[in-house]
C-alpha cells in the first residue's frame, strides 16, 4: 500500500522549474532512497512532502493527506531529521525529548515512560542531564532520530542524516533505520555516501528536477550495467552533465 | 619535505583536540587526512597556516618554522578552509584579482595555472560570489587559492555535503594541480576519496591512527576480512553471523557484508555456518581490506583500549 503518491509534481519559481513532473509511490514499511546531485531539486519536494511547502501543480498524498489543504494532519504523521540535527544544544538530552513529545502533543504520563524507555534503549540513561553541546556527534545522531520519531510518526524523513559522522557510527545509524523499517514506519533518505543507497529497498535519482530513474538497487545496478550505486549514480548524473 | 610535524598537541578548555601528531609528506604528494567531524583536522591545518599556535611540538611547513616564519609561510601556501573565504558582495573576477593583489602578483601572471578551473565559472566573472552555486563557489575559492602560485595547497574538507559527480571533479582538478609540482594537504570525512591521495593518514579524536599507502592497507595478522553476499538482502544474517564465536566484527558495505575473523584458520566455523543456513547463492570471499575496513578495525581497536 502506497503512503506516498505523487502524480504530476510541479514546483516552479518564476521561470525556474525545481520539480518537473515527479511522478512515484512509496509503500508503507519501505525504505526509500530518495538521491540526486546538488540542485537537483530533492529539498524542494521534500518540503512540499511535509507540507512546509505548496507545490505548482499535481496531485500529492502524505500519509492519507493531500498536501495542498490537509497540511496540520500531515505534520501530525510524519518525523523530520535533517543533517542539522535539530536538537537545542543548550538543553539537555531528557529537556530535548520532553520538549518534542510535548509538541505533539503526548500526554505527561506517556512521555515519561516512554522516555525511559528510550533513554533505556540508546544506553543514555546516564547522561540524561548532560547537555547536547556536551554530548559526542554518534550520540546526538541517534538521539536527533529517536526524537524524530518519538511521537510513532508513519513516515520518517532523513535529509542526509550520515553527513560527516564515522564509518561505525554511520553504519550503526542505518542499523537503527532498518529496524524502525521493520517495526512498519516508513523511511525516506536523503544521502551522498552511495553505499548507503544500496541499503534502501528502492532508490529513486533525480537530475535536473525530475526523476531519471527509479527501481530497486539490484535492478537499477544491472540496468545500468554497474558494479555497484556509485557508478549508476555517475552514469546518470554525467549523461544529464553532457547531454546540456 | 613539505611539512613535517613533530609532536604537535593542542587543548581547548579541558578537550584534547590534538595529541602528539607526527607525520610528514613527501615532496609534490597528494596527502589525505581522512577522519569524522570533530576529530581534529581543522585544527591541524590552522596550526600549519599559522593562524592558531600548538600547545606543544614543533612544525614546519617548506623548511619553515610555524611560529618563527610564519609571515614566509603565508606567502607560500594556498589555504581553502571548510567555508570558503570568497567576499560575497564582490563579483567573480574581483575576488580573483583581490586575491592576486594581496598576494603582490596578477590573475594575468599566473592564469595558466588556474585556466583549466576558471574557465568553467569564466562565463559568470560579473556574477557576485553569493549568487553562485555551490560548485562554482568551490571552484572560484580553489582558483583564489592557487592565483598566487603557492607552493604547497591545504584544502579543509572541500568536498564536503558536495555531490558524487561534482566530487569527481574535484578530484580530477587537484591531481592536475598536483602534477604541477604543488604539494597538496587535503582533508574529508568520505573515506572512498583515500584511493586518489598517494597517503592518507587516518585520524579520530586527535589521535593520528595510523599513515598509510591507500593502495597497499592490511589489517593486523591476527584478523582476516571475508566478504559475504547474496541475492537476498544480506542484512538478515548480520545478526546470525554476530553469533558466530569468532566473528570479530561484521558491518553493512552496500549489498555485502563485511566479517572480520580471529584468523583465517578459525574461519571455517564462518563458512560451515553459512553453508548450514541453506542461502541458494550464498557467496563468501576472502578480501583485503579497503581503507573503511582498515579504518573501522583501528577505531575498535582504540575504543578497546580505551
Amino acid at each position: 500500500m502506497a503512503i506516498i503518491k505523487v502524480r504530476n509534481l510541479v514546483k516552479k519559481f518564476g521561470s525556474f522549474t525545481a520539480n518537473d513532473q515527479l511522478t512515484f509511490d512509496v509503500g508503507e514499511g519501505e525504505i526509500f532512497g530518495f538521491l540526486g546531485a546538488n540542485g537537483a531539486g530533492k529539498t524542494t519536494a521534500i518540503k512540499i512532502l511535509c507540507g512546509l511547502s505548496y507545490p505548482s501543480s499535481g496531485e500529492i498524498e502524505v500519509a492519507g493527506y493531500n498536501v495542498y489543504n490537509e497540511r496540520e494532519n500531515i505534520k501530525k504523521n510524519i518525523g523530520y531529521m535533517s543533517q542539522k540535527f535539530s536538537l537545542y544544544e543548550d538543553l539537555t538530552v531528557s529537556e530535548n525529548i520532553r520538549l518534542y513529545a510535548g509538541i505533539y502533543g503526548m500526554g505527561k504520563k506517556k512521555i515519561i515512560t516512554r522516555e525511559e524507555e528510550l533513554l533505556e534503549r540508546l544506553g543514555m540513561m546516564a547522561i540524561r542531564k548532560r547537555r547536547i553541546s556536551e554530548i559526542p556527534l554518534g550520540w546526538k545522531q541517534k538521539l536527533a532520530f529517536s526524537v524524530a520519531v518519538f511521537h510513532n510518526p508513519r513516515i520518517v524523513f532523513l535529509d542526509e542524516p550520515t553527513g560527516g559522522v564515522d564509518p561505525i557510527t554511520r553504519r550503526q545509524f542505518w542499523e537503527l533505520i532498518h529496524e524502525t523499517a521493520e517495526q512498519g514506519m516508513t523511511v525516506f533518505v536523503t544521502t551522498h555516501y552511495m553505499d548507503e543507497a544500496e541499503y534502501c529497498d528502492r532508490v529513486s535519482i533525480m537530475v535536473d528536477g525530475r526523476i531519471e530513474a527509479l527501481d530497486t538497487p539490484v535492478r537499477m545496478r544491472s540496468a545500468y550495467q554497474a558494479a555497484n550505486m556509485n557508478e549508476v549514480f555517475l552514469k546518470i548524473a554525467m549523461k544529464a552533465k553532457n547531454g546540456k | 619535505m613539505s611539512f613535517e610535524l613533530h609532536s604537535i598537541s593542542k587543548s581547548f578548555q579541558d578537550v584534547d583536540a590534538l595529541r602528539d601528531i607526527t607525520f610528514s609528506t613527501k615532496e609534490g604528494e597528494i596527502f589525505g587526512l581522512i577522519g569524522p567531524d570533530g576529530a581534529g583536522k581543522t585544527t591541524l591545518f590552522r596550526i600549519l597556516v599559522t593562524l592558531l599556535n600548538a600547545d606543544k611540538g614543533s612544525a614546519t611547513v617548506k623548511g619553515l618554522d610555524v611560529r618563527k616564519d610564519f609571515r614566509k609561510i603565508r606567502k607560500i601556501i594556498g589555504y581553502m578552509p571548510g567555508r570558503f573565504s570568497l567576499y560575497m558582495d564582490l563579483s567573480v573576477i574581483e575576488n580573483l584579482q583581490f586575491y592576486a593583489t594581496v598576494f603582490g602578483t596578477s590573475v594575468e601572471k599566473n592564469y595558466d595555472l588556474i585556466k583549466d578551473i576558471y574557465m568553467k565559472i569564466e562565463p559568470f566573472k560579473d556574477r557576485l560570489a553569493g549568487k553562485l552555486s555551490g560548485g562554482m563557489k568551490q571552484k572560484l575559492a580553489l582558483s583564489c587559492a592557487l592565483i598566487h602560485r603557492p607552493d604547497v595547497l591545504i584544502l579543509d574538507e572541500p568536498t564536503t555535503g558536495v555531490d558524487a559527480v561534482s566530487r569527481k571533479e574535484f578530484w580530477d582538478m587537484l591531481h592536475q594541480i598536483s602534477s604541477e609540482g604543488i604539494t597538496i594537504l587535503v582533508s574529508t570525512p568520505y573515506m572512498d576519496e583515500a584511493a586518489q591521495c598517494d597517503r592518507v593518514g587516518l585520524i579520530q579524536k586527535g589521535t593520528l591512527l595510523s599513515v598509510s599507502d591507500p593502495a597497499d592497507l592490511r589489517l593486523s595478522a591476527d584478523k582476516q576480512l571475508f566478504i559475504f553476499k547474496s541475492s537476498r538482502k544480506v542484512y538478515n544474517y548480520l545478526e546470525q553471523i554476530h553469533g558466530i564465536s569468532n566473528t570479530i566484527s561484521a558491518w553493512l558495505f552496500g549489498d555485502e557484508l563485511h566479517i572480520v575473523t580471529t584468523s583465517e584458520r578459525d574461519a571455517d566455523l564462518l563458512r560451515s555456518s553459512i553453508a548450514s543456513w541453506d542461502i541458494p547463492d550464498a557467496d563468501l570471499r576472502k578480501s583485503d581490506p579497503g581503507i573503511e575496513d582498515y579504518f573501522m578495525q583501528l577505531l575498535s581497536v582504540q575504543t578497546v583500549k580505551s
